[in-house]
This record gives C-alpha cells, sequence and structure tokens, in this order.
C-alpha cells in the first residue's frame, strides 16, 4: 500500500510530460491537422504545437502550380538537384505522418473565379488560404481532428497574410476559432484550442513582418538546422513568366479554362505565339525533349530531319501556311540555323508531311511573339 | 489478388507529387501487409516513396530503374 503512494497513475505521468493537453480524467489528447507546405513556418507552426503534447498530423495540398515536384524531374541541368519533396521531408523531420490531397479540379474555380482577385500575377493567395482552410476543416470533421494549425504571419505576405486578412480566412473558410496560428497567435484573439486549454497561449508567439529572423532564431531553437527557403513562394502563379504564359492560354481559347497538362506544358519549352490561333512549344533541351515526347502524339507535332534540332509541339488549329512558317520558326532553334534550307517533318493525326524552309534569322521574330 | 502478387500503380508520366498520392489513394483501399509495386517515370518517385514509406511505416522492397521506367515494389505496414 506504501508503494502505491508512490507510483503515479498513468494519467498522471501523461499530465506531467505533456502538461497543457492531456486531460488526466478523460484521458483527451487533443488533435490538430497542419497545412505543411514545406517551407519553414509551417514546420514551426507544427512543432510549436508538437511541443505542447497535442497530436499532430499534417496535410499538403497538391493544386498542380506547386513549385515542388514536376520542376525537378524535367531539365536536365536539374538531374542532379536533390529531389525532395519538402511537404514530405518536414513530415518526416517532424516525425508526423503527412496526408497529400490532389485537390486539382478543386482548385480551378479558385484560380479562375477568386473573389479576392489577384496578386502582383495570377496567384490568388487569399482565395487560396481560404481554400485549403476550408479543406482542412472539411478534414478534421471527418477524421475526429479538432483544430487546424496553419504558419500564417501577419504581415509576411501582402496579399493573404495581413491583419485584415486574418479574420477573412477564418470566417470564409468555415474553420472560425479551430484555426489557430501559433507563429502570431498573440496578436490576434485567443481562439478555441487556447480557450479550452489545449494549447498554452503563453507558449504560443507574437511574430509580424516581413522579416524572417524570429523563426530562424526559432528553428535554431528547436534544432532546426536544414529547411526549405523558397524564394517567392512554393506556386508558380506567383512568377511573372509562368503568369504571362496562362493568361495567353486563356486569351487564345477565350475562357479561362485549364487542363493538369495545360499547365505542366506551361513550364516546359520556349513558347512562341506566331498567331492567336497557334502556338510553338520548342524543348530546350535534351530534358525537355523527352518530356514532350510523352505529348507529341496528342498534338501537332514538329522535328528537323535534315539537322538536329529540337522536337515541337503546336498548341491550336495550325493551317498549311502556319506549319511553314512554324518550320522556319523550328529551324531557327536547329543546328540548321546558319544553313541555307532546314528540312523539318510535321506530323498531324498521325499523317507526316516535309517542308523545306529556310531558317528564321533571330531579328525577324517579333518580341510580342514570345511568350 | 494472390498474396504473391503485387497491387500495382501505374504512375507513368506524372511528375510528383502524383505518384505519389496514387500510391497513398491506393494503400488506403489495401490491408495491411499488402505488397504493391508502383511503376513511373520521373525520378523523384526514388526519393519521395521512400519518404513516404518511413512516415507512415510502409517498407520497401526493392527499387530498379528499367527502359526509363522507375519500379518501386513496398509491403504495406501494419
Amino acid at each position: 500500500m506504501v508503494l502505491q503512494k508512490h507510483i503515479r497513475p498513468f494519467s498522471d505521468i501523461i499530465s506531467i510530460i505533456f502538461p497543457a493537453v492531456i486531460d488526466p480524467m478523460t484521458q483527451f489528447q487533443p488533435k490538430a491537422v497542419a497545412l505543411i507546405s514545406g517551407g519553414l513556418d509551417s514546420m514551426l507552426a507544427a512543432k510549436v504545437v508538437m511541443e505542447q503534447g497535442v497530436h499532430v498530423e499534417g496535410i499538403n495540398f497538391y493544386t498542380g502550380f506547386c513549385v515542388e515536384g514536376h520542376t525537378h524531374a524535367i531539365r536536365k541541368k536539374d538531374r542532379n538537384k536533390p529531389k525532395r519533396n519538402n511537404a514530405l521531408w518536414v513530415a518526416e523531420q517532424l516525425g508526423i505522418k503527412l496526408h497529400i490531397v490532389d485537390v486539382i479540379e478543386e482548385y480551378k474555380d479558385v484560380l479562375t473565379n477568386p473573389r479576392h482577385g489577384y496578386g502582383a500575377n495570377l496567384n490568388p493567395c487569399l482565395d487560396c488560404k481560404i481554400f485549403m482552410v476550408g479543406k482542412a476543416k472539411q478534414w478534421i470533421q471527418d477524421n475526429g481532428f479538432d483544430f487546424i494549425i496553419t504558419g500564417e504571419v501577419i504581415g509576411q505576405r501582402p496579399k493573404s497574410q495581413r491583419k485584415e486578412t486574418m479574420p477573412i480566412v477564418a470566417r470564409e473558410s468555415g474553420a472560425d476559432d479551430r484555426l489557430l496560428r501559433p507563429l502570431c497567435a498573440k496578436n490576434l484573439p485567443p481562439t478555441l484550442p487556447e480557450r479550452e486549454g489545449w494549447v498554452d497561449r503563453e507558449k504560443l508567439y507574437d511574430f509580424s513582418g516581413r522579416t524572417r529572423k524570429p523563426q530562424m532564431a526559432l528553428a535554431k531553437q528547436f534544432g532546426l538546422v536544414d529547411y526549405a527557403q523558397p524564394a517567392g513562394g512554393c506556386c508558380f502563379l506567383t512568377d511573372e513568366n509562368y503568369s504571362r504564359k496562362l493568361s495567353d492560354l486563356w486569351q487564345a481559347r477565350g475562357e479561362k479554362q485549364y487542363e493538369l497538362d495545360d499547365i505542366m506544358l506551361l513550364k516546359v519549352g520556349r513558347h512562341i505565339r506566331p498567331a492567336p490561333h497557334f502556338k510553338l512549344i520548342v524543348a530546350r533541351e535534351e530534358g525537355e525533349g523527352r518530356f514532350l515526347q510523352g505529348y507529341k502524339n496528342r498534338f501537332t507535332h514538329l522535328q528537323p530531319v535534315s539537322h538536329g534540332g529540337p522536337l515541337t509541339l503546336i498548341d491550336g488549329k495550325p493551317s498549311e501556311q502556319d506549319l511553314e512558317l512554324a518550320a522556319r520558326i523550328l529551324a531557327r532553334y536547329s543546328q540548321g540555323r546558319d544553313a541555307e534550307m532546314v528540312e523539318v517533318e510535321a506530323t498531324q493525326a498521325g499523317q507526316s508531311r516535309f517542308f523545306k524552309v529556310p531558317p528564321m534569322k533571330p531579328h525577324e521574330i517579333p518580341a510580342e511573339w514570345m511568350l | 489478388m494472390d498474396a504473391v502478387t503485387p497491387h500495382r500503380v501505374d504512375a507513368r508520366g506524372l511528375l510528383c507529387p502524383l505518384p505519389v498520392i496514387r500510391l497513398q489513394d491506393a494503400a488506403k483501399t489495401l490491408p495491411p501487409n499488402s505488397l504493391v509495386e508502383l511503376i513511373g517515370t520521373d525520378p523523384g518517385i526514388l526519393n519521395d516513396v521512400p519518404a513516404w514509406c518511413r512516415i507512415n511505416g510502409h517498407q520497401i522492397l526493392e527499387s530498379r530503374e528499367e527502359n526509363g521506367e522507375f519500379h518501386v515494389l513496398l509491403k504495406l505496414g501494419e
């Protein structure tokens, strides 16, 4: 009996290890899902909450525009770069599960009809955040989790992470006060996890502004030394060149629609539009040529036969005259660029024909054709 | 499907992370200890699939390249 006095019940031990959260009476351990982008902020946000004894799992949404993945696989010069998926890598560092969710189809409406408009390019950052938090809200409902964590910091991003937008994201996503931003929580009203004592507000942070120093200091405190530092975010839509090509695609098609293949192809090759009804996608190097090979049977495509040169896809409905013009443009990028004539094979619906054309000179290709 | 025939996930032509997503979605429908063979063309799967397995307690049994395609054989965890 004396011995028993010195043995703490298991629930007591757990409550010593995780003082903020596990109710010794009910054994309730709160569960949170963290939006993991693969960057530092979301990694830290998840870590801060894990440190308080909350069960955390990660969720990552794949829109088709994420810089992760496909950028690494295509160009030969990038083949030797590390090809890790940063969201998976972060989850592994944190020791949490990661659920990667394909939202390609649903995201089309976010991108084509953003209620809050675009940022500097075609980046609908605020609508994107609302959409993702809303998806996470649905996920916690379906999986019996209690709240959502994001790595948002007030003032960190000009479009989506401002003092005024924080309540908009919470409200329009439907997450309301089940949305916790551990890195800037002290600058915001207490949320449900704080009021319920699932997390200790005093152990959350009050980061704000564009500086990265507090995050880097916190990472150091946690012993995190290797983390992704994406320049300009993790989305192609923040990229000016990419957005210009997407805008051109919509204009040429007369509607703001796209398929996954369209947005993949916008990352590959030179895009040259000599006329509104067709454009060329010219492989810039071997890796891109290999990538375009996978698409060639779905497109009219050109290849020089008298000289070495890149595979070129034609997106649109070119006439015979257009094909000849496309052959001349392609010849300019072939090894026969200085030759008098280059022979080009054009294949359309399985039928081949050949054009012998003089390569265009660089100055003959108007700058406005280059997307 | 018998015990030794792996469930096949064809992710050829897909770029990461889609092969991992297809694998993850297939794994949800399969019982523990199932064998799964992922076939893809994006070399990124050689990094992403092992990371995904480590996180979720699955085991890579074999990975190889054959004619420009990557084959990863794995056993789902408990």
